[in-house]
């Protein structure tokens, strides 16, 4: 009888001991983040710092893999009601995320925990991606990038083009001469290539351009949006590219990044349109020669090009929890967004800051001038005021109508469909994925 | 008369069976039952709102051309894998079988591809195949001639998956293979041996014919491996690009469900997959079968 009694004791005490060190102990914001590898590490270490600035709060981040792992671990948790309070959701995810019923729009927060954010301060590029029609926020916009386009420097030298400006673009006319001018002279095999097509050709061709991608202001009026990119622009822009894709002016690498990025670092391609997030890598492996960052091309005849659009991810705080703790939370996402932090985050990611007074203070601190690669992307996001149609794109099944566009225009690549077909194809195949969205949220 | 033993007890025996059918309930029927469920919904991924549709998954699906033509290239694909492995399996152990020296150490080796997870097949055969860095793929542009772009031409992405795939699984059929040639009957061989059968003819006639057994079991394991399976290699090479032309269906699955929350699509496409396996698999048993010879 002795030991069940001894071990009866201690479970007491176990009992007893554990709300009692809940009390002392501070309490505990979970943070669910894809951030890994040295994006990991600076994660941490802003967790670090805020955990050290106070100490009501204990922020623990957990990196939940990769964007669509993290959020399926979200969605998980939620279902079981273990929800984290904050999560990280890729940019594709905010229509889902915004419908979802299970997050507390961070303005809100903002207000009901009586911080004052000043949001004019913000990037607005940045921020208008994450907001409602109504223009408030929804979540708290994290890492933003936006493509540009990468050259290398000593081929355009042996070709006998002087360097691109970093603030004016060229007109993708020009382009298409200089590409010529290096497969001509067999400088390179190819012109250029382009990570993420759907999102630097289509997406943010859309938006440079003010045509928009999709009815109801690119979905944020409404789920009952179509695509509208099969316009005479976009064709005429994908048409373009096949031609150049036949005479080698333009290569296709792959959906993703990993193919582009190769060709270019090995010297197969002289151009490469991608995020600025990829000025990290290319600084570790494009060693053999000299490149530099210029804004993506726009039409001639483009009087003043729009801003171009973000990608990345952002904040989302879930429903679910005390009030005591999104104090917490509200306090952890001010301090993320102040100038040391953003400042920091800025420099170790190649991410956005995303206020204005983290960017301006950098800049007083001559960092652009150290680092002019930085500020080219920042430019181009700056040059205008975001419209209806360049703020960003509000679709369901966002995921799903990217794939479908990559197959469409993978089809006119390898020459299988006209790129009038393709992008109508793209079209009605996609509008099928909005309307049981849309079925789906009626 | 055969003995037969019994319970006395009549609650024992369900006792006793109790365990199994609780794994089996828990683990297979309950989640095959509730994707059964959800193909009939249409419902948000938090679960905070769903509605039943009837078919109106399937529909969407059976009138989508391209989810018939992912049923399409799903069964090229495992036809070419297993046509592929099966068939350099049964080749290997052949010679295996008549391998003098070393024979230990060759089967050893032989075994030894089937250890590597698909993902890491698929990463090796990127290597090798990618149209910029991969060796062979140079190889082939240059001196065949050929060119091989795996990145934009389909057919090329699908000899690719095809290759990786089918490597794998030459080892595992290549254990079954040569295990099923120890079995057959040395007299057998030996007789037509002196009746004046040359090597080609014994196994042709003789070793082949009793290697029947192994060899429907290998093609009903076989489909399901290309079936499942491969999606680490899809995953890795292809995405099912370029184009779709690679996208088979249980990739497909986890585009739509994983990565694009489109439960009910989703769940409708398991449930049309499995109920494809399983008619793929009762075709077999029920004609194939019926020409497999198991008796020695």
């Amino acid at each position: 009888m002795k030991p069940l009694k001894l071990c009866m004791l201690f479970m007491i005490v176990a009992c007893l001991a554990i709300p009692a060190s809940v009390f002392a102990e501070p309490l505990t914001i979970n943070w669910w983040h894809a951030m890994r590898g040295p994006r990991g590490d600076l994660v941490e270490h802003m967790i670090g710092e805020f955990n050290a600035s106070q100490s009501e709060y204990k922020v623990v981040g957990t990196n939940k893999g990769n964007y669509d792992e993290t959020m399926n671990a979200g969605v998980a948790a939620f279902r079981a009601k273990k929800q984290p309070h904050v999560l990280q959701v890729f940019e594709v995810g905010t229509q889902t995320m915004m419908l979802s019923g299970a997050i507390y729009p961070v303005y809100k927060l903002m207000k009901d925990t009586k911080i004052d954010v000043d949001w004019s301060r913000y990037l607005q590029a940045v921020l208008s991606y994450y907001m409602n029609a109504d223009g408030n926020l929804m979540s708290m916009p994290f890492n933003s990038s936006t493509p540009v386009m990468y050259y290398n420097v000593d081929m355009f030298a042996k070709a006998g083009v002087a360097p691109l400006s970093k603030t004016d673009p060229i007109t993708w006319d020009e382009l298409g001469e200089i590409t010529k001018k290096i497969v001509d002279a067999g400088i390179a095999p190819a012109g250029m290539v382009t990570a993420w097509q759907s999102w630097t050709q289509i997406e943010n061709y859309s938006a440079i351009h003010n045509i928009p991608f999709a009815s109801k202001a690119n979905g944020y009026e409404g789920l009952d949006c179509e695509l509208k990119i099969n316009n005479p622009q976009v064709v005429k822009h994908i048409t373009r590219l096949k031609s150049w894709a036949d005479d080698n002016r333009f290569m296709y690498g792959g959906q993703k990044y990993q193919g582009p990025s190769a060709e270019f670092v090995a010297q197969n391609a002289a151009i490469y349109i991608d995020s600025i997030s990829a000025i990290a890598k290319l600084k570790k492996s494009a060693n053999d020669f000299k490149w530099d960052a210029a804004p993506l091309p726009v039409e001639a005849g483009t009087i003043k090009p729009q801003n171009s659009i973000i990608g990345g991810a952002s904040l989302w705080v879930l429903n679910g929890h005390s009030k005591k703790e999104y104090k917490g939370v509200a306090a952890f996402l001010k301090f993320m967004a102040s100038n040391e932090m953003q400042e920091y985050w800025h420099k170790g990611s190649g991410y956005f800051p995303i206020t204005v007074d983290a960017y301006d203070s950098l800049k007083s601190k001559g960092y652009y001038d150290a680092e002019p690669l930085q500020e080219v992307g920042i430019s181009q996001l700056n040059r205008a005021i975001p419209t209806k149609i360049s703020r960003g794109l509000r679709l369901g099944y966002f995921v799903q109508i990217r794939n479908i566009i990559n197959e469409e225009l993978e089809q006119v690549w390898n020459g299988k469909k006209s790129p009038q077909d393709a992008l109508n194809d793209a079209v009605s195949r996609s509008n099928d994925q909005l309307r049981t969205f849309e079925k789906t949220y009626k | 008369m055969i003995k037969r033993s019994f319970f006395k007890s009549r609650t024992l025996p369900y006792l006793l069976i109790f365990p199994q059918v609780a794994v089996t309930l828990t683990f297979f029927y309950w989640p095959a039952f509730q994707g059964i469920i959800q193909s009939f919904l249409l419902s948000d991924p938090f679960g905070r709102r769903s509605q039943f549709v009837w078919f109106y998954n399937y529909v969407e699906l059976f009138t989508d051309p391209l989810y018939l033509k992912s049923i399409l290239t799903t069964f090229i694909f495992s036809i070419a894998v297993a046509f592929v492995s099966i068939s350099l399996g049964l080749f290997i152990a052949a010679m295996a079988n008549r391998a003098i020296r070393a024979k230990a150490v060759t089967r050893t080796l032989l075994i030894w591809p089937y250890a590597v997870a698909p993902a890491i097949s698929g990463i090796m055969w990127l290597f090798l195949l990618h149209p910029s860095y991969g060796i062979v793929a140079l190889g082939i542009k240059n001196w065949l001639g050929i060119d091989w772009n795996p990145v934009l031409y389909g057919r090329d992405a699908m000899a690719m998956i095809v290759m990786a795939s089918a490597w794998k699984q030459v080892s595992y059929n290549f254990v079954f293979f040569m295990a099923g040639m120890q079995a057959v009957p040395k007299s057998l061989i030996e007789a037509a041996a002196i009746d004046g059968a040359g090597p080609f003819k014994r196994f042709w006639f003789i070793s082949f014919p009793l290697l029947s057994p192994t060899f429907f079991f290998l093609t009903v394991m076989n489909i399901i491996y290309s079936f499942f399976e491969t999606f680490g290699i899809i995953h890795t090479v292809t995405q099912g690009g370029p184009g779709g032309s690679t996208n088979i269906l249980v990739y497909k699955v986890y585009q739509d469900g994983f990565v694009g929350l489109n439960l009910g699509s989703s769940a409708a496409q398991s449930v049309i997959l499995m109920s494809l396996i399983i008619v793929i698999t009762f075709l077999q048993f029920k004609f194939v079968e019926k020409k497999v010879q198991y008796g020695g």
